[in-house]
């Protein structure tokens, strides 16, 4: 099955553990207000790739990439979970570490056919980069333009298919800095012991020209990027909520 | 064994001069990390802000503090020169004070003329007199030697940044073997060496024992020149300060009396380590003291200033030396060659604060020490001072004691020299192939009156024979212009110090350059895979392109693109073997401007990769600006595709990130929490 492909990197060192391949996949149906990519949101956009054409490059290099993989983002991973299955088959067959870095949005767990599916690219898969943009149901949909239940249950599948997750969360001043809620998201995420590590990302402003380009109206213009060294005190908030519910565990 | 030697593994180098087996046989491999390091003294501290003072005080003069404009200097004509000669335990300045600039008439007056009178001085009317009608120069002898046609290719720079009127440079002098032997050995082996000529008296044999003696004149003065400053270096060092010290006035000596365009120090740090742990074995120095030595030497290194003309320095963008240090690699034997004294040289980026000189270079391997590996990447996120060459690919070729001159430069130390042959414009020459011979800017017949390109729409393959034509023509005139400045620079401007520490069979590398090598590449791929049309003048000169549709561009590791840049090396270089060169040097190539690309876009017409006018080229082997659309890996994939047996003098990549591109920042990203979670 052929990808939907918004571009390929070659030097990834920010997308999953060591230095990766990393594939952009074009089409994404959340508008995050804070995306830095969007130009990978239209569905129908992207060039149309074979996975052997794509797993080509990453063999060129391939030495580059001992200590790291291929890591596929987007856009939305998952809304192209056929392509996902034929290109991380030809990965495991030659041992390569293997991450898909999602929004947790595609997932249906009411769709049993798409659920085999999935399944059956989580035996491919050796780690999950879930990104969850809040905890809150309210905030979500406002941040997002979409509902969080599906995101949270994904978590927890995650976790019953015991595939390693890191989660990860943008730490946007005024918006996602909330103490309350991290310590939620972490007491939430505390649960899972597929849990390995969190990501905890400052907002950049790095992506509003891309806007400009597009046309499109950037909902954060004025919001400042956030500063470096307070996100690792938000990071401890998050880390406190884990260790809250772990010690009622 | 001699004193002096005392408590080092003998063994083949007692007895002739090979420095190679003294380390050998003397280095310790170092696997641990950087937290042996000493912190700058007092006394250092104090040294780098005269330095600092001095640097300041420089910029707010407009560049020159100092000129000397009455003495030429030699090893010898200048006395001693102090920041502060009761804190400075490494001494010598080029001249008798810091930043004083040396006059350095021998390679051209003219320049030595204008270096001053750019920067508000004037040379003596003697001095000036005497260089322009009783001493040729190196300048005045290529220039009537010169025919018209490399005049014309000199002026509209298809051929460019010439040594013709300044110090060709990029020779390393072993300065090592002033440390190892004292230079009385080295005079007696050299009066041997000159004993051991052929009989007959031909050309080279003539020029071989002439060399010989200026090399002995040389040594002699070196010692002069180290008494003057109080330091006796006709025996032997017999520790780590000396040894730094014996070295440094090798280097000295190089650097008063050349003004060349790379002045490149070699390989030093693995060979004063090993007088390091004899020292610090016995207690005669502590960690501090040592590191205070390597700190001093490396202030030294920063100090070296030559006078130099605006053009020059546009050209090499600023005012560089080039003193490159090549750091660690592996040994032909397996040991990585990494020690205690690499991490000091690197600490000095620590304790001195960055800096671009000297030009610290480390020889990197696969199989290098996981912990320098560590500090060389924590080095170059902190202070971007750190050059990189591949050492599993120059081992091959060079051995383990070889280093860089300039920047990617590779020979055998004290064994191998290079001529130093600026480059020719490749760009520029697939113009000229359009164009039959004309220059795009000039509109002048520069090149052969070959058929030019006719029709609208630039077919690939009439473009490629007509190319190869042209560069068969450019690589001519380049290499025979070469040969005209060579034998001038030896027979004018010769480098008898640094000549004076080699072995006397010395290797020559013949080396030439390519400019704009990107250029043509996504130019050839542009006419092979998408349309080019041509835009004609008024007197039917191609000038400009319209380019429409897609084409792959080097950068991208696409093989459709990359091997027409690997094609164009490789011709090119056939093209330059082909032709005799001056004193049997052997012809090499390297693509490597890293700072000279800017000047040389400006001198270049319209490209058909969609290139302006004016607009600089990419450095070295670099893909065209913004045109690497698939990351750094595939980007440097496709430089490292380029041949090295094509382009042995070197390909440099210049490569810039920012931290946070290269993964953890702050505590904050990826992976750095599985501890915590388990606790």
């Amino acid at each position: 099955m052929q990808g939907r492909i918004h571009s390929l990197e070659s030097f990834g060192t920010v997308d999953g553990p060591g230095t990766r391949f990393v594939v952009f996949v074009q089409g994404c149906p959340m508008r995050c207000a804070y995306c830095h990519n969007p130009d990978t949101w239209p569905m129908d956009g992207g060039t149309l790739m074979e996975p052997e054409e794509i797993f080509e490059q990453y063999r060129r290099n391939q030495p580059f990439y001992k200590t790291g993989g291929i890591t596929v983002t987007g856009g939305e991973p998952l809304m192209q979970v056929d392509f996902l299955i034929d290109l991380f088959t030809i990965a495991k067959k030659e041992n390569v570490h293997t991450c898909i870095d999602t929004s947790g949005i595609a997932y249906k767990p009411q769709n049993t056919e798409w659920i085999k599916k999935l399944d059956r690219l989580m035996s491919l898969t050796d780690l999950v980069m879930l990104d969850i943009k809040h905890i809150d149901p309210q905030k979500h949909q406002e941040l997002t333009s979409q509902p969080n239940d599906g995101i949270l249950a994904f978590a927890s599948y995650l976790n019953e298919k015991q595939v390693d997750m890191w989660i990860r969360h943008v730490v946007v001043p005024g918006i996602t800095d909330d103490d309350k809620y991290l310590f939620e998201l972490g007491y939430f995420i505390g649960q899972f012991n597929n849990l390995k590590a969190i990501d905890v990302l400052p907002y950049h402003t790095m992506g509003e020209t891309k806007y400009e380009k597009l046309g499109i109206t950037y909902k954060l213009a004025g919001v400042p990027a956030m500063d470096k060294e307070k996100v690792v005190a938000k990071k401890q908030v998050i880390l406190d909520g884990i260790k809250k519910r772990r010690s009622e565990a | 064994m001699r004193p002096e030697w005392k408590d080092f593994v003998g063994g083949k180098w007692e007895n002739e001069v090979n420095v190679r087996d003294f380390i050998q046989r003397n280095y310790h491999p170092y696997d641990g990390d950087e937290s042996f390091l000493a912190a700058p003294t007092q006394n250092t501290k104090d040294l780098w802000n005269m330095v600092l003072d001095l640097q300041k005080k420089e910029r707010e003069a407009g560049g020159v503090l100092d000129m000397d404009t009455k003495v030429v200097s030699t090893i010898t004509s200048h006395g001693p020169g102090y920041l502060d000669k009761s804190k400075e335990t490494i001494v010598g300045f080029q001249t008798d004070a810091p930043f004083k600039r040396s006059l350095q008439p021998y390679g051209g007056i003219r320049m030595a003329e204008k270096a001053c009178s750019d920067n508000g001085y004037e040379v003596d009317p003697e001095i000036s007199e005497f260089f322009s009608t009783h001493r040729k120069t190196h300048n005045a002898g290529c220039f009537d030697a010169y025919n018209q046609e490399m005049r014309a290719c000199r002026s509209s720079h298809i051929i460019t940044g010439l040594p013709d009127a300044y110090g060709r440079g990029r020779i390393i002098g072993d300065y090592r073997r002033v440390a190892l032997y004292g230079i009385d050995y080295l005079i007696q082996d050299k009066q041997a060496q000159k004993d051991s000529t052929g009989r007959v008296m031909t050309d080279e044999v003539i020029r071989l024992r002439e060399e010989l003696s200026e090399q002995m004149i040389a040594l002699k003065m070196m010692k002069e020149m180290a008494a003057s400053y109080g330091c006796d270096i006709s025996k032997p060092a017999t520790n780590v300060k000396e040894a730094i010290q014996a070295t440094y006035f090798g280097y000295l000596c190089a650097v008063k009396e050349q003004n060349g365009a790379a002045m490149s120090l070699g390989r030093t740090s693995t060979f004063i380590d090993c007088y390091a742990e004899r020292d610090l074995a016995n207690g005669t120095f502590t960690e501090e003291q040592i590191q205070e030595f390597v700190d001093h030497f490396i202030m030294k290194l920063r100090c070296i200033k030559f006078a130099r003309t605006p053009e020059y320095n546009q050209i090499f963008a600023g005012d560089p030396v080039w003193v490159t240090e090549s750091l660690g690699g592996v040994g032909v034997d397996g040991r990585h060659m990494v020690t205690k004294t690499s991490f000091r040289y690197l600490h000095t980026l620590t304790n001195l604060g960055p800096s671009p000189e000297p030009n610290l270079t480390v020889l990197w391997s696969t199989r290098l020490p996981e912990n320098w590996k560590r500090y060389c990447a924590k080095m170059s996120i902190q202070t971007s001072s750190i050059q990189y060459e591949n050492d599993d690919l120059m081992r091959v070729t060079h051995g383990d004691d070889y280093g860089i001159a300039c920047c990617v430069s590779s020979m055998v130390i004290g064994k191998e020299m290079q001529f130093f042959g600026a480059r020719a414009n490749v760009a520029k020459c697939l113009l000229y192939a359009l164009n039959g011979g004309v220059d795009e800017v000039t509109k002048k017949q520069v090149g052969p009156k070959y058929r030019p390109v006719t029709g609208d729409v630039l077919d690939y393959d009439d473009v490629w024979s007509k190319f190869m034509d042209m560069l068969e023509w450019q690589a001519d005139v380049y290499v025979n212009t070469l040969n005209i400045i060579h034998y001038m620079h030896d027979k004018y401007c010769y480098e008898r110090a640094e000549m004076a520490l080699h072995d006397r069979d010395v290797k020559r590398y013949f080396a030439t350059g390519v400019a704009g090598l990107s250029i043509v590449a996504d130019s050839l791929s542009a006419i092979k895979y998408a349309k080019v049309e041509v835009v004609r003048d008024e007197d039917g000169v191609i000038v400009d392109f319209k380019t429409t549709g897609e084409f792959p561009k080097y950068g991208n590791d696409d093989d459709r693109v990359d091997s027409i840049a690997q094609e164009v090396v490789h011709r090119f270089m056939t093209a330059i073997r082909r032709h005799h060169t001056y004193r049997e040097g052997i012809p090499t190539t390297s693509i490597l401007t890293i700072t000279s690309n800017v000047t040389y876009g400006k001198a270049t017409g319209n490209t058909p990769d969609g290139r302006k006018k004016g607009q600089p080229f990419a450095p070295g082997a670099n893909p065209m600006h913004g045109r690497d659309t698939h990351g750094a890996v595939a980007s440097l994939s496709s430089v490292s595709k380029l041949p090295f047996k094509d382009a042995q003098d070197g390909i440099s990549n210049t490569f810039t990130i920012i931290p946070g591109a290269l993964g953890k920042e702050d505590q904050v990203f990826a992976g750095d929490l599985e501890l915590d979670l388990n606790k």
